[in-house]
C-alpha cells in the first residue's frame, strides 16, 4: 500500500549490506587508500577535513545568519514607519490603522483557503491513500501533485480570466438567497473579482501541500490497527475514523497549518484576482485586501516612507507566517517518531 | 454486518420451499451492482431535468445531479443494507466527489493554458524581446489584423539567468549544510536548531524573501537597486532549505557500512563524503536540486520587488533590470501594453504561461529521469 515517491525518496530502509565488499563505492575507496598511503596526504588530508568541516558548519551557520538577517534588515528599513508622524503614513492615521484591514483581509483570505481546502485535501488524500485501486493510486497522487508545480502566477492569470466570470452567476444566486448573511450581503460584483474568488484561488493553491502531507500520515497508519478494525465486522469508514484518523491526527493539524502559512503569504493569486479596496464584511463585493497583495501591488511604485511601510507590513507578515510555522513544526517534531510527517 | 447475517440467516431459514432462481444468500439483504449505476443514471436524467427548470448551465447540472446521487445513493443503500453501510456509502461517495472536485481546477488550469497560449507560441515569441512595442503598435496589429509583434526572448533569458544565479548560490550552501547535518551535527544543539529553521524557512512567504534581499541590497547600494542578482538572492532564500531537505533525506540512507569501510582503510573524513557518500547519494540530491529549480522557476512576487521590470534583453544579472516569464505575465495581465486593445497582451501573457508550465514540467521530468538514470547501482 505505500506508495513511494522514486524523485525524493528511493527506499526507506537500506539495501542488504552483506554484499558490500563488492559494493563499487568500497571498491573505489580501497583504490583509493593505496593512492593515500603511497603519497604524501597525511597532513594535506588533515587540513582537508578541518576546510571541509568548517565549510560544512559556515553553510548551516550562513542559514541560521540569513533567516535572522532577514528579520532584522526588514526591522531597520521598517522603522521609519513606527516614528513617522501618524498623519504621513497612508489613511493619514498611523501604521497601525494602516495594517489592521489588511492583517484582518489576509486572515480572511486564507480562512476561506483552508475551509475548503482542508476538507476536499482531506477526502484526496484518503482517497489515494485507502479508496483508490492500488494500481492506479501512485499516478493519481502524482497528478496531485502536479497541482504543485504550477506556478502561482498562472493559477492567478487562470483566477483572473476563467474563475472569476464563471463564479459571478454563483455570486448573483448568493447574494439572492442568502444575501441576509452579511459575508453574502449584495450586491454580487460583476467582474467577479471578489474576496471569495481569490479564496478559492489560494484553496487550489494550498490542497496539494495538505494532500501531500496527509497521504503520507494516513499510509503510516498501522497495517495492525486498520486490519483489525475490519476483522472486527467494521466498515471501510468505521475503520478510517476508529483507525486511521485518531492516528493521523497530529499530522492533520500541522498538515493544516503548514496550508495556512502557504495561504497567509501566498501573493500572485490575491493581487490578480482580487480587486482592492476597503475591508469590508461582504465576500462578493469589491474589497478587501491582503498583506501580500498589498506589498506586490504598490511595492514598485514606492519609494521613501511609503517604502518602508510596505516593509514593515512585509514584517509583520513574516511574524506572522512564522509563528504559524513554527507552531506546525513544533507539532511535527513532537509527534515525528510515529507520524514521519515531515 | 451482525443486521446483514442474521436477516440472510431468516430468510433462508424461513423460506420452505427456496425457489429455484434465488440469489446467494450471502448477497441477502444487500444492493445488487447493478443497483448503483441505475441511480447514478437516474439522478442524472433528474439532474438534467432540475437544472434545465432553473436555467441549464454544465454546473449546475453536474451539481444537481452529484447531490441527487449522493443522497439517493445513501438512503438506499440505508434503507436496503442497515445504518452502519449507508454511512459508509455516504462517505465513500463523499471522498470520490472530493477527488473529482481536486481534478476540476488542474484540467481547467491546464486546458485554459493549452487552448489559449498554443496561438501565440510561436519563434518569433521565443526570439522576439518587447523592445519598441508600444501600445500603438499593438493597437494598429489588432486594426490590421497583423499577427501580434513581440515576445518574450527578454524574459526567458531573464528568467534562465536569474534562476542560474539563485542555483549557484543555493547549492553548494544547501549541500554544504545538510552535509553537516548528517556528518558532523548528529545531535547537536545547532544541529537541530538548523533542521528546525529550514523547516520554518520553507514556510517564508515568498514576498517576504523578496523584501528582505530588497531591504539588504538597499542598504548596500541604496534604495532603488533593483537587478537581477538581487532576485537571485531572494530566489536563494527560498531555494535553500528545498535543497537542504532534500540532500539531508539522501544522505540520510546511505548505509553507514559504506562510511566505516572507508574509514577502515584510513579515508579522511572529507574524502569519504566527496568520494564515497556524495556519489552513491547523487542521483536523489540533483532530483531534489531540479525540483528546488522548479519551484523558484515559477515565483513572481520576488522578481517583481527585487528585479523590477524591463523590455528590453539584459543579459546582465549586476546591472539594470530584468524581466522574467513569470513577471512578463503578470505585467502583460495587469498592465496591458496597449489598454484599449488588451489582446495581444492577453495572447503573450498565455503565451508566456505555457512556456513557464512547460519548462517546469519539463524540470519535473528530468528530475524523475535523473533519479532513476543516476539511480545508486547495486553491489551485485
Amino acid at each position: 500500500m505505500r506508495v513511494v515517491n522514486s524523485t525524493t525518496r528511493t527506499s526507506n530502509t537500506p539495501p542488504p549490506l552483506q554484499h558490500w565488499l563488492h559494493h563499487p563505492r568500497f571498491v573505489k575507496a580501497l583504490a583509493m587508500t593505496t593512492n593515500a598511503l603511497t603519497s604524501k596526504s597525511s597532513t594535506s588530508g588533515r587540513l582537508g577535513d578541518k576546510i571541509f568541516s568548517g565549510a560544512a558548519l559556515a553553510a548551516g551557520v550562513l542559514i541560521l545568519i540569513t533567516l535572522f538577517a532577514v528579520a532584522v534588515f526588514l526591522l531597520i528599513q521598517a522603522l521609519p514607519t513606527f516614528f513617522a508622524d501618524p498623519a504621513e503614513v497612508s489613511g493619514g492615521q498611523g501604521f497601525f490603522a494602516y495594517i489592521w484591514p489588511i492583517v484582518i483581509g489576509t486572515v480572511i483570505a486564507a480562512a476561506i483557503a483552508l475551509a475548503i481546502a482542508t476538507p476536499v485535501g482531506l477526502g484526496v488524500a484518503l482517497f489515494i491513500s485507502h479508496f483508490a485501486p492500488r494500481k492506479v493510486a501512485g499516478p493519481l497522487g502524482y497528478l496531485i501533485d502536479l497541482l504543485a508545480a504550477i506556478p502561482s502566477v498562472i493559477y492567478g492569470a487562470w483566477g483572473y480570466m476563467i474563475l472569476a466570470p464563471a463564479l459571478v452567476p454563483g455570486f448573483e444566486w448568493l447574494a439572492k438567497n442568502l444575501g441576509f448573511i452579511p459575508i453574502f450581503a449584495g450586491p454580487a460584483s460583476q467582474t467577479g473579482k471578489t474576496m471569495l474568488t481569490a479564496g478559492i484561488v489560494l484553496a487550489v493553491m494550498v490542497l496539494p501541500i495538505i494532500t501531500s502531507l496527509t497521504r503520507e500520515i494516513f499510509l503510516q497508519t498501522p497495517k495492525l490497527h486498520e486490519e483489525a478494525a475490519l476483522a472486527l465486522g467494521a466498515t471501510r469508514w468505521e475503520m478510517i475514523t476508529t483507525a486511521v484518523l485518531p492516528f493521523a491526527r497530529p499530522g492533520i493539524i500541522s498538515a493544516v497549518m503548514l496550508g495556512l502559512g502557504r495561504a497567509l503569504g501566498e501573493t500572485m493569486a490575491v493581487a490578480l484576482v482580487l480587486s482592492t479596496g476597503n475591508l469590508i464584511p461582504s465576500l462578493i463585493k469589491t474589497g478587501n485586501q491582503t498583506i501580500a497583495a498589498e506589498i506586490a501591488l504598490n511595492f514598485p511604485e514606492a519609494f521613501g516612507l511609503r517604502l518602508s511601510e510596505l516593509i514593515a507590513a512585509g514584517l509583520v507578515l513574516f511574524l506572522i507566517t512564522l509563528v504559524v510555522n513554527i507552531f506546525a513544526r513544533g507539532i511535527i517534531a513532537r509527534h515525528k517518531e510515529f507520524s514521519g510527517a515531515n | 454486518m451482525s443486521a446483514t447475517t442474521t436477516n440472510a440467516r431468516h430468510s433462508t431459514g424461513n423460506s420452505p420451499v427456496p425457489p429455484v432462481r434465488k440469489r446467494n444468500s450471502l448477497a441477502k439483504g444487500k444492493l445488487p451492482k447493478w443497483a448503483i449505476w441505475a441511480i447514478a443514471a437516474g439522478s442524472i436524467i433528474i439532474g438534467a431535468a432540475a437544472s434545465t427548470l432553473t436555467g441549464f448551465s454544465i454546473a449546475a447540472f453536474a451539481i444537481y445531479s452529484a447531490i441527487i446521487f449522493l443522497v439517493a445513493a445513501s438512503v438506499i443503500t440505508t434503507v436496503v443494507e442497515g445504518k452502519r453501510r449507508g454511512t459508509n456509502a455516504m462517505w465513500t461517495y463523499l471522498i470520490y466527489a472530493a477527488f473529482i472536485v481536486a481534478l476540476i481546477p488542474l484540467a481547467s488550469v491546464l486546458y485554459t493554458v493549452l487552448e489559449k497560449g498554443l496561438p501565440g507560441l510561436n519563434g518569433h515569441f521565443l526570439f522576439t524581446s518587447m523592445n519598441g512595442v508600444t501600445g500603438a503598435v499593438d493597437n494598429q496589429g489588432v486594426e490590421n489584423g497583423t499577427p501580434v509583434v513581440g515576445g518574450a526572448y527578454h524574459a526567458v533569458m531573464g528568467t534562465l539567468l536569474i534562476t542560474l544565479w539563485a542555483t549557484l548560490i543555493s547549492v553548494p550552501v544547501g549541500m554544504l549544510t545538510a552535509v553537516y547535518l548528517v556528518e558532523y551535527g548528529q545531535g547537536k544543539t545547532l544541529s537541530k536548531a538548523i533542521t528546525f529553521f529550514v523547516d520554518v524557512m520553507t514556510g517564508i512567504p515568498s514576498i517576504v524573501a523578496g523584501l528582505f534581499a530588497a531591504a539588504f541590497f538597499g542598504m548596500i547600494l541604496g534604495p532603488s537597486a533593483r537587478m537581477g542578482i538581487v532576485a537571485a538572492v531572494a530566489l536563494s532564500v527560498l531555494m535553500i532549505p528545498t535543497v537542504v531537505r532534500s540532500t539531508e533525506e539522501m544522505l540520510k540512507i546511505v548505509p553507514n557500512e559504506l562510511r566505516e569501510a572507508s574509514f577502515a582503510l584510513g579515508v579522511r573524513r572529507w574524502r569519504t563524503i566527496l568520494k564515497v557518500v556524495v556519489p552513491t547519494a547523487i542521483s536523489g540530491i540533483a532530483s531534489g536540486v531540479t525540483l528546488a529549480i522548479a519551484r523558484v522557476i515559477g515565483e513572481t512576487a520576488p522578481i517583481l520587488v527585487t528585479a523590477g521590470i524591463a523590455s528590453n534583453i539584459n543579459m546582465n544579472v549586476f546591472a539594470n533590470w530584468m524581466s522574467t516569464l513569470p513577471t512578463f505575465i503578470y505585467y502583460q495581465i495587469m498592465n496591458p501594453t496597449s489598454p484599449t486593445n488588451v489582446d495581444p497582451s492577453v495572447q503573450r501573457a498565455w503565451a508566456a504561461a505555457l512556456l513557464l508550465i512547460l519548462m517546469v514540467m519539463a524540470l519535473n521530468l528530468i528530475a524523475r529521469l535523473v533519479a532513476s538514470i543516476f539511480a545508486p547501482k547495486k553491489g551485485r
